[in-house]
C-alpha cells in the first residue's frame, strides 16, 4: 500500500505554556485503508486530527496528501466533526445543510445539485428527511447529516474526529455499520480519531495509538480481523479478544505515565 | 391517589392573558368613575372625554399627519442604525483588528444617553427633521451594534471550521454562516432600538418641531387641550404596542429554528 497521507515529523507546542501536545508523529495511510487512530485524553490526537485535515497548523512536520503538503483543506479531505449540533448549521434545512458543500463548487443547475444531495441523503438512511431541520432529527440524524454532506463533495479521504461519542450505545452501533458500508461501497479512506479502544478494533484495519502527552505514536497496529465485520461476533473473536487486552493493558500504562508526569 | 384537578378558573388564570386585559378595562372603569365623582379637575377628564377627543382628531385627519411625521422619522432614523450598526458590528466580530480598534471608542461613547446629543445636533445640523433623524440613528445605533458584533464573536469554532472544510470563500461565509448564527442577537439588539427609536423621535418632537405626536401632546398641554394630550399619550400606547408586535412576528418567521430548537433543550 502506498504511503497516500502522510504525517512526518509532525508536533504541535501551545503557546500559551510552551508545553508540547505531541511530538515527532510519523505515520503514513495508504489509499483505501481504515485507520483509527486512539489515545488517552490529552494526547492531542484531536489537534494532530485538525492539522492533517489543514484547519491548524503544527509547530513542526508535514502532512503529505499524495505528494503534495497541506496546509489548508483540500476538498479531497472532507472532516466530521465530533460535535454535530455545531457543525450542521442549525437555521438550514437537512437538504440545504448537504447542498451547502457543493452549491459553490459546481456549474451544475439547483435541480441537479439538489438531486446529488438526495441521492447522498438517501445512502446514509435520510431519504425521507430533507425538508426537516436539525432540531427535528435525534443526534444520529443530525451526525448522518454531516456524513452525507462530506459525502457529496465526493471526497477520497474521511478524517473524523469522535464522530459518534456524543451518542448513545445503539445509535452508534448502527453508524459503525453504516460507516463500514460506506467506506466500502465508495472506495474511501478513512482516518477515524476516538479515544474507545473497542470502536477502533471494530472498525479500522490499523489501529495507531499515541502516548500520553507528549503523543507519541506508541503502537501501530493491524487487526486481524475479517470484513464485513458483525457486531456481535467480531467482538467476541479470539483475536480481536487478544489484540484488546494487549492494548488495553498499553493504554492504561500510557494513562499511568501521563498521571506520573503531570501536567 | 389521584390529583386533585386544578378548577377551570385557575386554569385560565394560569394560561391566557384574559387577567392582564381585564386589569386594563378596570382601571379604566376606576379612572372615568373617579373623573365623574370624585376628582373635578380639567387636568384630570373623563376617559369617555378623552375618547370623544381622540375620535375627532382621526376624524379630521390632524392625528394621522403627526403620526406620519413622527413615524417617517423614526423610521429613517431606525433604518439607518439598523444598516450601519449590522454592517458595522459584523465586520467588528468578524476580524478581530477592527474590533480592536474600534471597541475601545464604542464604550467610550455607548454610556451617553442619547438625549445628551441634542444640544450638540442643534448645534451642527439645526432644527430640522434632519436633527431628530441623526439623534435617532445615534441612539439606535448602540445596542444593534454591540449585540451584531457580540452575536458573531460568540458564533463556535467548530462553525467556522465546517465552513472552510468545505471550501466556503469569506463572502460565503458570512452569508451562509455569520450573518444567520448572529441573528437572533442581531435581532434582540433592533428591537432594543426600536423602542428608544420613538423614545428620541418624541423627544426631538418635543424640543423643537411643528409637527409629530411629540409635539401634538406638548402642544396640547400648553394650550390646556387636556383630553388630547391623553389621545396623544393613548396613540403612543398603541403605536409602541403594534411596533413591537409587528417586530416579534417578523422575528419569529426569520429564525423559528432558533426559537424552536431553544425550546426543545
Amino acid at each position: 500500500m502506498t504511503d497516500y497521507l502522510l504525517v512526518d515529523g509532525l508536533e504541535k507546542r501551545f503557546s500559551s505554556h510552551g508545553r508540547a501536545a505531541f511530538k515527532d508523529v510519523s505515520f503514513s495511510v495508504g489509499q483505501g485503508e481504515f485507520v483509527a487512530l486512539i489515545g488517552p485524553s490529552g494526547c492531542g490526537k484531536s489537534t494532530l486530527l485538525h492539522i492533517m485535515a489543514g484547519l491548524s497548523q503544527p509547530s513542526a512536520g508535514t502532512v503529505r496528501l499524495a505528494g503534495a503538503p497541506v496546509a489548508k483543506p483540500r476538498p479531497e479531505m472532507m472532516f466530521v466533526f465530533q460535535q454535530y449540533t455545531k457543525s450542521i448549521f442549525p437555521w438550514k434545512t437537512v437538504l440545504d445543510n448537504v447542498l451547502l458543500g457543493v452549491k459553490y463548487h459546481s456549474d451544475a443547475s439547483r435541480e441537479v445539485l439538489e438531486k446529488i444531495c438526495l441521492e447522498h441523503l438517501e445512502l446514509v438512511g435520510l431519504g425521507r428527511y430533507p425538508g426537516y431541520f436539525p432540531y427535528q432529527l435525534s443526534g444520529g440524524m443530525q451526525q448522518r447529516v454531516a456524513i452525507a454532506r462530506a459525502l457529496a463533495r465526493r471526497p477520497k479521504i474521511l478524517l473524523m474526529d469522535e464522530p459518534f461519542s456524543a451518542l448513545d450505545a445503539m445509535m452508534r452501533v448502527e453508524l459503525q455499520d453504516l460507516l463500514l458500508k460506506l467506506w466500502s461501497e465508495l472506495n474511501l479512506t478513512v482516518l477515524f480519531v476516538t479515544h474507545d479502544l473497542d470502536e477502533a478494533l471494530y472498525l479500522a484495519q490499523r489501529v495507531i495509538m499515541l502516548s500520553a502527552s507528549p503523543g507519541t505514536v506508541a503502537e501501530d497496529v493491524r487487526v486481524p480481523l475479517a470484513y464485513p465485520r458483525q457486531q456481535i461476533e467480531t467482538r467476541s473473536d479470539q483475536a480481536y479478544l487478544q489484540l484488546r487486552e494487549r492494548l488495553y493493558r498499553n493504554m492504561v500504562a500510557q494513562v499511568m505515565a501521563g498521571r506520573a508526569n503531570g501536567p | 391517589m389521584s390529583e386533585p384537578k386544578t378548577s377551570r378558573l385557575k386554569t385560565v388564570l394560569r394560561d391566557s392573558r384574559l387577567s392582564g386585559v381585564a386589569l386594563i378595562v378596570l382601571l379604566l372603569a376606576f379612572w372615568q368613575f373617579s373623573a365623574m365623582y370624585f376628582v373635578h379637575s380639567p387636568t384630570w377628564p373623563t376617559v369617555t372625554r378623552i375618547f370623544e377627543a381622540w375620535f375627532e382628531n382621526i376624524a379630521d385627519g390632524t392625528l394621522a399627519t403627526h403620526l406620519f411625521a413622527t413615524l417617517w422619522r423614526q423610521m429613517l432614523g431606525y433604518g439607518l442604525a439598523v444598516l450601519l450598526g449590522i454592517a458595522l458590528g459584523l465586520a467588528m466580530g468578524y476580524y478581530k483588528a477592527l474590533y480592536n480598534l474600534f471597541e475601545p471608542l464604542v464604550e467610550t461613547l455607548r454610556p451617553i444617553p442619547g438625549p445628551a446629543y441634542l444640544p450638540l445636533l442643534v448645534l451642527f445640523v439645526g432644527i430640522g427633521s434632519e436633527m431628530k433623524v441623526v439623534l435617532i440613528l445615534v441612539a439606535s445605533l448602540f445596542p444593534i451594534l454591540l449585540n451584531t458584533y457580540s452575536g458573531v464573536r460568540s458564533i463556535d469554532r467548530v462553525q467556522f471550521d465546517t465552513a472552510r472544510t468545505l471550501g466556503l470563500t469569506t463572502l460565503q461565509t458570512f452569508r451562509e454562516l455569520v450573518v444567520p448564527a448572529a441573528s437572533p442577537q442581531i435581532l434582540t439588539g433592533m428591537r432594543i432600538s426600536l423602542a428608544i427609536s420613538l423614545i428620541l423621535a418624541i423627544l426631538g418632537e418635543m424640543i423643537v418641531s411643528n409637527d409629530g405626536l411629540g409635539y401634538f401632546v406638548l402642544l396640547a398641554q400648553r394650550t390646556f387641550k387636556v383630553p388630547d394630550m391623553y389621545a396623544g399619550i393613548f396613540t403612543l400606547a398603541l403605536l409602541g404596542y403594534v411596533l413591537n408586535r409587528l417586530f416579534l412576528m417578523i422575528e419569529s418567521r426569520l429564525i423559528r429554528w432558533h426559537t424552536e430548537s431553544s425550546g426543545r433543550t
